[in-house]
């Protein structure tokens, strides 16, 4: 029984950090003034849509697997 | 007649990456137009044509946007050589779509339209995307509703082609994404679809093939299940180099009802050059199993209930190469464009099939090697920003 309840006075005080820790706002890690890098137009994820929209429907049409590409579309109306 | 004869099952054509919006959070897209001109050599099969992406800010919280495509396609796949004649088609794609911004959120609605002659594709899309602890990170949850009406060309010598409607075929999908910040130099995107079909999903131009009592290969109708449900997560990491270079690399797991297991992963990597190129390389790699009802020759006819001998229900991998180069320029005339790119593409993809034959109807069950074949993907265009 005593170890039991060292065990739970062990686990009280990182859960009421927890807790508590969620009821303040969350600190950006990555200030504004230090997101250079990320603004950079080679840090873009799809920096020219009309490539890659392209590229996703030839790989589309030919494999089995499909989705999960960030993308939104339609049926390729084609058979 | 379609321009792969691929499973009629529902293909994303992208039309708006969430990761493309949720990377500028709260923010929306720049006014922009694309032209294009591209092309694709491979398995026989010729695909070219234009298309035309163009996006404006109607005022500070509403951006419209429209692309229409083209394909003009000629076609002596090997699968159209070996039961039917060369053919060519044409298909085209129109899409519309409206960004609102409201505070850190931005709403999406979309339409989009493709035809062929023997096939016609609507679909429609709604998503939101909404930027969180002080923009690093952004998450997007979406959903599009597709309706095919599926049909097969009828080819009478001396007649006009007729279009056999065969039934339709619909289409659910719901997604989520997530970008996020990880340090200064490094993003992080997760996404995570799933998506559902049901009514007319086979191809009615290819047909599945069996060893009949003769010994000789024989063809015979494919069946597919009335339903597909598929789902696909996929993750995708870029970094900041310390000589101003991006790399870049994804993973996406794929897996849906017709037992199909596929995995893709992605490396890529952007390099600025002098004060106006960019240059880029990537690599990716796809691999999956062949679906559970799927046979390159079925030991005899009606040999199960479900049927089929579609190349992408095969197992096999695919590798492609890409190189790209960008270059900037700022045209004095007219003032209202700020700026422009002229871009080139070039993938090699090579395809090759695990256990699909190029059985010739009528002939030898053995003694001949798997396909495989080598495809060129080519693409220009020319980008304005305004």
């Amino acid at each position: 029984m005593r170890v039991g309840r060292v065990g739970l006075s062990a686990l009280a005080l990182p859960l009421a950090v927890l807790l508590l820790s969620a009821c303040t706002p969350v600190q950006p890690w990555v200030k504004p003034y230090e997101r250079e890098h990320l603004a950079d137009p080679i840090m873009s994820f799809n920096a020219n849509p009309i490539q890659s929209s392209y590229l996703v429907h030839v790989f589309e049409v030919r494999e089995g697997g499909r989705g999960a590409t960030g993308s939104v579309g339609g049926g390729c109306g084609c058979n | 007649m379609g321009w792969t004869r691929g499973i009629p099952a529902r293909t994303l054509t992208a039309t708006l990456f969430a990761l493309a919006a949720v990377s500028r959070a709260a923010v929306l897209p720049d006014d922009r137009a694309d032209l294009d001109w591209h092309e694709w050599q491979g398995g026989g099969v010729t695909v070219d044509g234009p298309g035309v992406l163009v996006r404006k800010k109607v005022d500070d919280s509403l951006s419209l946007s429209a692309s229409y495509s083209v394909d003009m396609i000629s076609s002596a796949s090997v699968d159209v050589l070996s039961t039917a004649s060369p053919y060519k088609e044409k298909h085209t794609e129109g899409t519309v779509s409206a960004d609102y911004l409201h505070g850190n959120t931005i709403y999406t609605a979309g339409f989009i339209e493709g035809h062929e002659s023997d096939y016609i594709a609507k679909t429609g899309f709604l998503s939101i995307s909404e930027s969180m602890f002080g923009d690093l990170t952004t998450i997007n949850f979406g959903y599009s509703r597709g309706w095919d009406r599926v049909g097969e060309n009828l080819h009478n010598p001396g007649l006009p082609t007729t279009t056999d409607w065969l039934g339709d075929a619909d289409h659910r999908n719901w997604s989520a994404g997530l970008s996020q910040v990880l340090t200064r130099n490094l993003l992080l995107g997760v996404n995570f679809e799933t998506g559902e079909s049901d009514g007319y999903l086979a191809n009615p131009y290819r047909s599945a093939r069996y060893v009949g009592p003769d010994g000789l290969v024989h063809t015979e109708a494919q069946a597919y299940p009335g339903t597909r449900t598929g789902n696909a997560g996929s993750a995708q990491l870029k970094y900041y180099l310390p000589w101003h270079a991006a790399l870049d690399g994804s993973y996406r797991l794929y897996h849906d009802t017709w037992g199909i297991l596929a995995h893709t992963l992605g490396l890529g990597y952007t390099q600025p050059v002098l004060s106006d190129w960019t240059l880029n390389a990537n690599v990716r790699y796809y691999r999956q199993n062949a679906a559970t009802f799927y046979a390159d020759l079925f030991p005899y006819e009606d040999s199960q209930n479900f049927i089929a001998r579609d190349r992408e229900l095969a197992q096999f991998n695919d590798l492609t190469f890409g190189f790209g180069a960008s270059w900037l320029f700022h045209p004095s005339w007219p003032h209202w464009i700020e700026k422009g790119t002229l871009n080139l593409t070039y993938d090699r993809m090579h395809i090759a099939y695990g256990d699909f034959h190029n059985y010739a109807v009528g002939g030898m069950p053995m003694g001949v090697p798997l396909y495989a074949y080598g495809a060129d993907i080519t693409q220009i265009f020319i980008s304005f920003w305004y």
